[in-house]
């Protein structure tokens, strides 16, 4: 990316610097027309054509994502995806397309950075523009950093909890694994290992549970304070907690137990504050 | 206040909170001539000498510490306004409509944008007021809430803050105990509408 890019209006800029990362999803698409004009009949492509349709559709799906994100900035995602994992109690899903974004974004303007100092650029701007960097990088960092802790403190029942395992992106989970293997092998050393043989389990109290009662897990109980983005109706809810919780106004302030609204968070109708 | 005393139990630090206020948009008349900002978080500008412009706090704030432009005050923080507010502040219980980072928002410009506040100590001792004002009105709203969701409307992030981890560890614990036993607490449902009823049986507690 050029810093001739930062010229350039800024929706084509956006536009521009979201495609340049799928360059492979360009290249289905002129595929397509290629193909569409040349053999178009040929039975040997007809399977290659199909493949690039799918590609074509969720090209387009993108596209309507797009239009989604113009509203809101990544940043103004992050910052939102950064306030609801530090307000749950438990670990939500990894938002890895827009870390990914987030990433590139950071990278572009690292970029740009050296091109500034290269080419004389005002020592003001420079700086401005060093402020926002440190500002996206502090939410990113602080937004993995609070995953990372939390999988420290849950440690057994997110490995053992196939649910929240397929929360972690891929490099959370090697950090899981390792820090399970190093925990349990510290533990076995310094006092399992001593103890007597019913009580050796990492996760158990002594053999004579059924079921693994050492594991912490995350209490969904816990009490958060939530704000909702649009009016929700009992719909919006579980049905199981149908008595208590029924309706949430817009913008208000409400104080609730974690489970309740477990729903409406996943589905992104409401903020944790 | 239960939850200011130790503030690892919240759950943002002020200085998070003070981040999250640092985006809100401020006008600012800028004083120089500057291309559009081409920001991660938005594109701002470009930058005439004495045309207003929309740029969130934080740019203001650093644009203002190099003496690169003044900063307007927002409208809700006007000696008029703000004397309204504090007089139905004290005359009803509900808190007033403010900026959700009202406290750090005006906090932020008395530090670093003193000149471009006119009347600056009225304005100041007027948000001092209604910050003492509402924090009490909150402090008093903790004593009466018992249901399993509590919603406030026009509470401040700094207040949400406060209270967060006691109110938050005190209706687990209401909710706990309510789902365990099914018997209402007798004194706390003396000050409220009575609980639903729920179809399982009551158990008494044994007399003492």
């Amino acid at each position: 990316m050029s810093p001739l890019l930062h010229r350039i209006d800024p929706f084509w800029r956006h536009f521009l610097f979201y495609f340049s990362y799928l360059p492979s999803r360009i290249e289905c698409s002129v595929n397509i027309l290629f193909l569409s004009i040349t053999d178009f009949e040929s039975k040997k492509k007809s399977k290659r054509f199909k493949s690039d349709q799918m590609a074509t559709e969720e090209s387009a799906s993108v596209m309507d994502d797009y239009e989604m994100l113009i509203s809101t900035t990544d940043v103004e995602l992050l910052k939102r995806a950064w306030r609801n994992e530090k307000a749950a109690p438990e670990i939500l899903q990894f938002e890895s397309s827009l870390v990914q974004r987030i990433k590139e974004q950071i990278e572009l303007a690292e970029q740009n950075e050296e091109i500034f100092e290269a080419n004389n650029i005002e020592p003001l701007t420079v700086s401005l523009y060093q402020m926002d960097l440190d500002r996206t990088q502090f939410l990113l960092r602080s937004y993995l950093r609070v995953r990372l802790q939390k999988i420290e403190k849950y440690l057994f029942y997110v490995l053992k909890t196939d649910e929240y395992l397929n929360r972690l992106s891929k490099q959370e989970q090697m950090f899981a694994r390792r820090c399970t293997d190093d925990l349990g092998s510290h533990l076995d050393e310094t006092v399992l290992a001593k103890l007597p043989d019913n009580y050796r389990s990492i996760l158990k109290q002594s053999i004579t549970s059924e079921e693994d009662d050492m594991v912490p897990a995350p209490r969904l109980d816990t009490f958060v304070i939530c704000k909702a983005k649009q009016y929700l109706s009992g719909l919006d809810f579980e049905p199981e907690y149908s008595m208590e919780i029924t309706e949430m106004e817009r913008d208000l302030l409400t104080f609730v137990c974690y489970k309740f609204v477990k729903k409406p968070l996943e589905n992104g109708k409401i903020d944790l504050v | 206040m239960a939850g200011q005393s130790d503030s690892t139990m919240s759950l943002f630090s002020s200085e998070e909170i003070e981040f999250m206020a640092e985006d809100e948009m401020t006008e600012i008349v800028p004083n120089l001539r500057m291309d559009s900002l081409n920001f991660i978080c938005g594109d701002y500008g470009p930058f005439l000498p004495q045309l207003a412009a929309q740029v969130p706090l934080w740019l203001a704030l650093a644009l203002k510490k190099r003496g690169k432009c003044t900063i307007r005050l927002p409208p809700w923080m006007s000696v008029e306004n703000l004397t309204r507010v504090l007089e139905a502040e004290r005359d009803s219980h509900a808190f007033q409509p403010l900026p959700f980072h009202y406290v750090e928002i005006s906090r932020l410009l008395f530090d670093h944008a003193r000149e471009d506040i006119p009347d600056m100590y009225m304005v100041r001792s007027l948000i001092e007021d209604i910050r003492d004002v509402r924090f009490h009105k909150v402090e008093t709203n903790l004593e009466k809430f018992t249901a399993s969701t509590v919603t406030w409307k026009n509470m401040s992030a700094m207040e949400v803050n406060v209270i967060r981890a006691f109110a938050g560890r005190a209706l687990q614990a209401f909710y706990k105990h309510d789902n365990e036993q099914q018997t209402p607490d007798t004194d706390r449902a003396m000050d409220k509408q009575p609980q639903i009823p729920t179809d399982r049986p009551k158990r008494n507690l044994k007399p003492r």
